[in-house]
């Protein structure tokens, strides 16, 4: 039986069929979910992705952060459920509490749209099970508020715990703390980022197919 | 004061009003009133003056716009052509596109930010309103002096307004131009493509047919943004206790229209819809006049159930508000409750305003008493036409005298090496990744080129690969020593652009930027290029499907360079045959591709290190584009060539530049017989590009150009990390790299 892998629609949701896509690529089912729904319709894994949920009305996932479908993933999240949150994404679940920390406008005011390197320093998390520690990996970054923040203290916890599952390299492209670019919970079963691994599964639409990992990742870890 | 109402009208004839100000002439009055028979009411007044400006009812560039339908080459692949809200190209597979360009010119100049953002917006319910879903944006830009301190306010501005409305709304963008010109100071042309896919059978025309169906407004609420002439008719005539005018520039909320955008595809796909107009320039005296024009013609508007922003709109303002993110559909009455309830899905306000009535009279109720009764065909389609006087401006031929040959060249290598980073560190020839990268080129996944590459390529269907790209392409520079010439250059470069990366060209959709039209030099210069570009798409066979006119981009006498920015769609049977620009392989051999000849007449090199403009612009020769186009197409599909940069301003060196940083791999070049340096590095002669070809696809590829006529020399070959000019100059990628890209941060960052 193929896995399952649900993907939110809200509105204002743009990589959402980039999303499903990656998930098909990697050999799963895409199962799409809708932000007015809370049946999440017995998938296992969700992931949250990119766009401007709400228009970022108020601040950027703080509405979708209330939506029906997010209670129930905020309740099996805490049981367990692997959770993905890309860009906008992230910005839920750090709105969400399910991740500390937030994010804020790009420290240089502009949005940025770059092919990313970043280096893989948590593989150990539901999504990051197919790369290996220290394995650097280039995908696009696109968004204007992914600055990433938390105080010191939380910094230093997600550090000593290594919950730090990508830093940037070659230039922190929007003044993030400690160059962190992608977090995990303690469980490691939801983990956050700001760049986007469903647009580098294509060679001939990406930049690289280092995002694929991220979706084999989950399904293998489903499986076994 | 009390309503205007039709009774009302008919009983106070002499009533003065103020069409004057509202931009109506004294005999378009008198016309509105011969075909009323009556003095028209404040709201009759108010849609007659803004369907009959410029900007909406194309006066004075009818006549010559008609050559496009006139000469029109056959084309089997067109589906809906000029006339509709956007054309319809067949690109197989069942699988449609539509697309178009429009300006934004005027708005984006007074709020840099909101006028580019909503000029996004605007195009883009063009191609909802034709049934397709938008997969693509691009945008030709020019601006004033780039060290000019207005620039510094106004391009900021725009490009983070296209960025925050189309990345908001998921659309990549994948190409445009950015060109700088003192002729553009207080006269920027904010232009904006977008593409749409659609199945053949979803193809939606803007009509209002079948008596007793409903007129559905949904989307943003109407507010006081946009209006034009109506806070002129408002404030200063019916109701002088208002508040000032409102802003003329519209506000655009991006997260709106997204929900518009996947509302509009859901009623398209339940079959929900008979006819559809999206709500831009003229607001709902637009959409109800053409939909009920292009119908049987009659519909009745209760104007009091729109639903508003501020309650205290008149009804004239209401119907000429260019509130943003409105849509107008006519539904049957059996479907009412199903297309409400998708728009509750989605958010959206939807409301019943109206339906289509068996007669022939547009009638719009406010209160419940009568405020419009017109023939819709005599606002939305018959309104004035004006054959406007032309004059051969009289500085042309002394322009034309002033030639580049005189112009001193190199006298170096050195000199010549110094030219080279000029040029590729000039504004217009630098990298504009400062402002590209300000826009998601990702989103949807299918994007497959895009710029700095000679088009944008989209994936249209996943199964087989099939795409399109799009290439848009103008040389205001070119226009204005030759605007015939100038048109023509423009389409022959996009067309070779397209060709460039592999696919076929198609169709053209054109937006032509000038002056105003009460200048007979400025009209003879329209008149020369729309008769240019006719001639030029016949030859190509390609038709124009759609664009738009944007006059009076002039400040006091000064008016643009006539400035036609041409889009061309091509498609490529598989993606994955595409050719970049990059030189990614060393060892693989450089072809130029053409002849190249002495022609700097508009040229960047003279532009870039003489500030000089003058002579003639290069020679066109569209048998030749044609040419260069099939082999380029034919290399591409039968995997004979790795890279290829189409040659354009700033000629040879500029394109080697490109490919050689795109690639991040050197070349060396070598001078072929009969040229001397300069002129194969700078020459803009057209009909060329340079191509990479593998050692083993040498002979097979030469073979071709021989048998199909197009010379081809071979002038180097990719290898180190420097451009080298054998026995002029070296110039290390590194260096290069600083030149080009330093420009524009330092600029505007």
């Amino acid at each position: 039986m193929t896995t399952r892998v649900g993907v939110v629609t809200f509105p204002g949701s743009l990589d959402d069929r980039d999303a499903q896509r990656a998930v098909k690529l990697a050999g799963g089912e895409p199962v799409a979910l809708w932000h007015g729904d809370k049946d999440l319709h017995q998938v296992d894994a969700v992931i949250l992705p990119g766009g401007f949920s709400y228009g970022d009305y108020l601040r950027c996932g703080a509405i979708a952060r209330f939506s029906p479908v997010m209670e129930t993933i905020i309740d099996q999240a805490r049981a367990g459920l692997p959770v993905l949150g890309i860009c906008n994404g992230f910005q839920v679940l750090c709105e969400s509490h399910l991740l500390p920390g937030a994010l804020t406008r790009n420290d240089h005011l502009h949005f940025i749209c770059r092919d990313q390197r970043l280096r893989v320093e948590n593989a150990a998390t539901a999504w990051t099970a197919d790369y290996t520690a220290g394995q650097e990996i280039t995908v696009p970054l696109k968004n204007g508020e992914g600055g990433y923040v938390a105080d010191e203290r939380t910094l230093d916890e997600l550090e000593a715990e290594g919950r730090v599952v990508f830093r940037y390299l070659g230039g922190n492209p929007n003044g993030s703390r400690r160059d962190i670019a992608g977090i995990t919970n303690e469980a490691g079963n939801v983990v956050g980022l700001m760049p986007h691994p469903e647009h580098a599964v294509e060679a001939l639409t990406g930049p690289t197919i280092d995002g694929l990992g991220f979706f084999t990742s989950a399904l293998r870890k489903l499986v076994a | 004061m009390s309503l205007d109402t039709v009774k009302h009208a008919a009983d106070t004839p002499e009533a003065p009003q103020p069409w004057a100000e509202l931009g109506l002439k004294r005999d378009e009055y008198d016309r509105v009133r011969e075909i009323l028979g009556r003095r028209p009411t404040g709201a009759e007044l108010a849609m007659y003056s803004v369907m009959w400006s410029e900007h909406c009812s194309y006066k004075s560039s009818k006549v010559h716009l008609r050559q496009f339908g006139d000469k029109a080459p056959h084309s089997d692949a067109l589906l809906v052509g000029i006339g509709e809200q956007a054309g319809v190209v067949d690109v197989g597979r069942g699988i449609a596109v539509t697309f178009k360009i429009e300006s934004h010119n005027h708005p984006s100049y007074v709020e840099p930010y909101q006028g580019a953002a909503t000029g996004i917006g605007g195009i883009v319910r063009d191609i909802i309103a034709m049934g397709a879903r938008p997969v693509a944006v691009m945008d030709p830009l020019r601006f004033g002096a780039a060290d000019h301190p207005d620039t510094r306010r106004v391009l900021p501005g725009v490009v983070a307004g296209i960025g925050g409305y189309g990345n908001c709304l998921g659309l990549p963008n994948i190409g445009g131009e950015v060109v700088f010109d003192p002729c553009y100071q207080g006269n920027p042309l904010v232009n904006a493509l977008c593409v749409g896919v659609m199945k053949h059978e979803d193809i939606h025309l803007a009509k209002a047919a079948g008596a007793g169906n409903k007129v559905i407004l949904y989307g943003a609420r109407t507010g006081g943004d946009g209006i034009g002439g109506a806070s002129i008719l408002a404030s200063e005539s019916f109701d002088s206790t208002k508040p000032s005018k409102r802003p003329a520039v519209q506000v655009g909320d991006p997260f709106q229209e997204k929900l518009l955008i996947e509302c509009t595809l859901e009623v398209f796909a339940e079959g929900l819809v008979t006819g559809i107009q999206d709500l831009g320039a003229a607001g709902l005296s637009c959409a109800t006049s053409e939909l009920a024009s292009n119908g049987s013609g009659g519909m009745r508007v209760e104007l009091d159930t729109v639903p508003l922003r501020d309650s205290s709109l008149s009804p004239e303002e209401i119907l000429m508000s260019e509130s943003q993110e409105r849509m107008c559909a006519v539904v049957e009455p059996a479907n009412v409750d199903r297309f409400l309830e998708i728009c509750a899905k989605w958010d959206v306000i939807a409301t019943v305003i109206g339906e289509v009535t068996d007669g022939d009279r547009l009638e719009i109720f406010w209160h419940g008493e009568q405020i419009v009764d017109v023939p819709p065909r005599t606002v939305a389609h018959e309104g004035p036409v004006y054959d406007r006087p032309q004059a051969r401006p009289a500085w042309l031929d002394a322009l034309r005298a002033d030639d580049p040959a005189a112009l001193p060249r190199p006298a170096d290598d050195a000199e010549l090496r110094a030219q080279v980073l000029a040029l590729v560190s000039s504004p217009n020839q630098a990298s504009k990744a400062w402002i590209t990268a300000q826009y998601d080129r990702y989103v949807l996944g299918n994007t497959v080129l895009a710029q700095p590459e000679d088009s944008g390529m989209i994936r249209v269907d996943e199964e087989s690969g099939l795409g399109v790209a799009i290439a848009t392409d103008g040389n205001g520079r070119y226009a204005k020593l030759d605007p015939y010439a100038g048109a023509q250059l423009a389409l022959a470069e996009a067309y070779r652009n397209v060709a460039a990366t592999g696919a076929t060209p198609l169709a053209v959709t054109d937006c032509l930027n000038f002056g105003s039209p009460e200048d007979p030099s400025v009209m003879w210069q329209f008149a020369e290029a729309t008769r240019g570009l006719a001639d030029a798409c016949l030859t190509l066979g390609t038709p124009v499907t759609g664009g738009n006119v944007s006059l009076y981009n002039q400040t006091g006498e000064a008016a643009i360079h006539p400035t036609p920015v041409v889009g061309v769609l091509g498609v490529i049977d598989d993606v994955a045959r595409r050719t970049p620009m990059a030189f990614r392989e060393a060892g693989q051999l450089l072809y130029l591709l053409g002849d190249t000849a002495d022609e700097f007449g508009g040229s960047a090199w003279s532009q870039v290190v003489h500030g000089h403009l003058g002579g003639l612009p290069p020679k066109v020769d569209l048998e030749r584009e044609r040419l260069l186009g099939e082999i380029l197409v034919s290399a591409s599909r039968d995997g004979m060539i790795d890279a290829a940069h189409d040659l354009s301003d700033g000629g040879l060196v500029q394109a080697v530049a490109e490919s050689c940083l795109k690639g991040g791999q050197g070349a060396r070049l070598v001078v072929p017989d009969g040229l001397d340096a300069f002129t194969f590095l700078f020459s803009e002669s057209t009909g060329r590009a340079v191509v990479a070809v593998p050692r083993g696809e040498e002979v097979r590829f030469t073979d071709m150009c021989a048998a199909r006529g197009l010379p081809a020399a071979r002038v180097g070959v990719i290898d180190g990390d420097a451009i080298e000019v054998q026995g002029a100059f070296t110039l290390p990628l590194d260096e290069l790299r600083e030149a080009h890209e330093r420009t524009l941060p330092a600029l505007f960052a």
